[in-house]
């Protein structure tokens, strides 16, 4: 039988090896990278919306509270997202003939309500709830950013697992007083070892539970 | 308000595709668990006719807290429609605290921190309103704030889904407090508290907390 490789082949299979070893390693580097890059996560992508609503105005410019549009957000698992009526409480009489504004107008002369394109949105066999993180004052700043600058709204984080966890292993690193988690500019006057430790005991934190899986899948 | 998710973004379709390259050839690439065949709050809809998930209510339900309709705490008027002159709740200090911050929050805007009129948004445009401090609306009964607050006055919008029956009169005591606040003399001040008056405002508050003086105010 004639020989079907000559011996130069081995060469080719030898660098083959290590090729697709190589190429194996590049791959998963390549994929590991992509995982995380903000292409797939969405981390820093302002999302295009119909109006195009800025907390960066709304918040920073005008002083307006959080919980004038999240109404629910300390009652409720939902923050809540503002009806049409809420914006036209004040664009009834400011920025009427706004070009921009003609969706919130169609809407309410419609009764046809706003369309928001999500921007966190969470697996739906994760559950959340805003009213207990409020309530045990982890900020809105420490999740989802400093939206008091975002001209369009866009995710300052992965929520992965990952991410909840790092905090629910150890949320003395980043809870603050109550009655400053709607603050976008709050810093700890004291170092935030002491005072998460307090704060901890004072809100009864129970931190062992907290990594549970059925704390967030239930 | 609605919201829909961008359908399937990338992020799922490549985490579908790490997991499932494993069990690909057996069970083939499922998100099902991403999105369960269920709505989440305000998610739309293509069922309903205006796209929506989240229904209005049917005309004619009366909300569960309503036990009657003509409960002053849910109107601020009495059976004969007069605005009521009296809080339906006991006012203490944290009932006051909660009015300050829900004024804070839903008011202040338009009317100021001071119910003055002044706020940013009538900077911008926004109609002025009178003083919360002017004779006539200062003259009128606790009822009528609430009543204002529920339903609305000209240009201004009701706030009646916005802030519960309870922390409008919460908000209708704050006024309350703002407006005596405005033509308070130095009389009123209980005496050993005076000399926080002049100067140095925040030294001596740190004796507020364990002072016991929980009735003042
Ligand atoms: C004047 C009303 C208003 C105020 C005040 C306001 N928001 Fe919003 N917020 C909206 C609207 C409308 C949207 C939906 C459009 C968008 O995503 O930008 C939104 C969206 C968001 C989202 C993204 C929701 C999603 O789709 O996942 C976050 C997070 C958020 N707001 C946080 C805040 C925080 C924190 C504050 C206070 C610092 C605040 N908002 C104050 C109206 C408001
Ligand atoms: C409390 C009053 C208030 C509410 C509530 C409010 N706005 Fe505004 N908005 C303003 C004012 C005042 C301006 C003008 C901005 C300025 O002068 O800085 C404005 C400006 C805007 C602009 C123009 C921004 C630009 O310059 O391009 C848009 C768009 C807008 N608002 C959308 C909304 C939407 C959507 C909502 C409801 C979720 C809403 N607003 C709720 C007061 C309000
Ligand atoms: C512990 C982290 C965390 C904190 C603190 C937090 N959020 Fe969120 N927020 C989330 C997550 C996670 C979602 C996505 C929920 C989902 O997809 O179901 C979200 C979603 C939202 C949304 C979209 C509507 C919804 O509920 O899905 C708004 C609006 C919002 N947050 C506003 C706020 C405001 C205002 C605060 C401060 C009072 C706040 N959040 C504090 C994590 C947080
Ligand atoms: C910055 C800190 C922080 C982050 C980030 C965070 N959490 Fe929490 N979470 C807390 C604290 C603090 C509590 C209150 C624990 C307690 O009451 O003992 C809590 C409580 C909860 C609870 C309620 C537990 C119960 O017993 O009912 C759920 C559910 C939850 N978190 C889900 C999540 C999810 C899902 C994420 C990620 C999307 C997340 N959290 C991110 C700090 C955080
Ligand atoms: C603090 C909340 C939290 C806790 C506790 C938690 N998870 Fe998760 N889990 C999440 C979130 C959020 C996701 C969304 C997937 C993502 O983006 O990483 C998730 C996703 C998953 C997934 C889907 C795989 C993926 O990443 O796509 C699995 C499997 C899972 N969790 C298993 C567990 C198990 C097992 C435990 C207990 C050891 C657990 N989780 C505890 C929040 C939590
Ligand atoms: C978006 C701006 C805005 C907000 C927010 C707002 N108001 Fe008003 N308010 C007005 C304007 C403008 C008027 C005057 C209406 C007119 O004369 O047509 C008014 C009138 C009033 C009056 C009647 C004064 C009179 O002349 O008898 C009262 C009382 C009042 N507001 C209380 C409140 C309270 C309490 C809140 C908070 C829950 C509130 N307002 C929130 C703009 C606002």
């Amino acid at each position: 039988m004639p020989q079907v490789f000559s011996p130069a082949m081995n060469a080719v299979a030898r660098s083959s090896i290590i090729a697709a070893v190589f190429l194996a390693g590049a791959a998963t580097i390549a994929f590991g990278a992509l995982y995380r890059s903000s292409f797939v996560t969405q981390v820093n992508n302002p999302r295009p919306q119909t109006v195009p609503f800025s907390h960066r105005q709304h918040v920073a410019g005008l002083g307006i509270d959080c919980r004038y549009c999240h109404t629910s957000v300390e009652d409720a698992p939902f923050a809540g997202i503002p009806p049409t009526e809420t914006c036209m409480t004040c664009h009834s009489q400011v920025w009427t003939d706004a070009p921009i504004l003609e969706p919130v107008r169609r809407s309410w002369d419609t009764g046809k309500p706003l369309e928001w394109v999500r921007v966190h949105d969470l697996p739906e066999f994760v559950y959340f709830d805003h009213s207990i993180h409020v309530a045990k004052g982890v900020g809105c700043v420490t999740c989802h950013g400093r939206v008091d600058q975002m001209p369009l709204t866009w995710k300052a984080n992965t929520l992965r697992m990952s991410w909840c966890l790092e905090c629910h292993r150890a949320p003395e690193k980043f809870i603050r007083p109550r009655d400053q988690v709607f603050s976008m500019e709050w810093q700890p006057d004291e170092p935030q070892e002491t005072l998460g430790a307090r704060l901890l005991e004072e809100y009864d934190i129970k931190v062992g539970q907290l990594t549970n899986c059925s704390v967030c899948h239930r | 308000m609605m919201l829909h998710n961008p359908r399937r973004s990338a992020s799922k379709i490549l985490r579908g595709l790490a997991g499932g390259v494993a069990v690909l050839a057996l069970a083939g690439c499922h998100l099902d668990m991403w999105n369960q065949p269920k709505y989440k709050t305000l998610a739309k809809s293509e069922f309903f006719a205006d796209g929506a998930a989240a229904r209005p209510l049917v005309e004619g339900v009366v909300p569960f807290q309503v036990t009657t309709e003509r409960n002053p705490r849910y109107s601020g008027v009495d059976e004969e429609g007069a605005f009521i002159p009296r809080i339906p709740y006991h006012v203490n200090r944290a009932f006051l605290e909660r009015g300050r911050e829900q004024f804070d929050i839903f008011c202040a805007q338009c009317h100021g921190r001071t119910g003055q009129g002044n706020g940013m948004i009538v900077q911008r445009g926004m109609k002025q309103p009178v003083s919360l401090h002017d004779p006539r609306v200062k003259g009128m009964p606790h009822g009528y704030y609430f009543d204002v607050i529920t339903n609305g006055f000209g240009v201004m919008y009701n706030h009646a889904a916005r802030i519960s029956p309870r922390d409008r009169w919460a908000i209708t005591a704050y006024i309350r407090a703002l407006q005596l606040s405005q033509d308070a003399r130095v009389d009123d001040v209980p005496e050993d508290r005076r000399d926080e008056l002049s100067g140095t405002p925040n030294a001596p508050a740190a004796s507020d907390a364990n002072g016991g003086q929980d009735d003042h105010g």
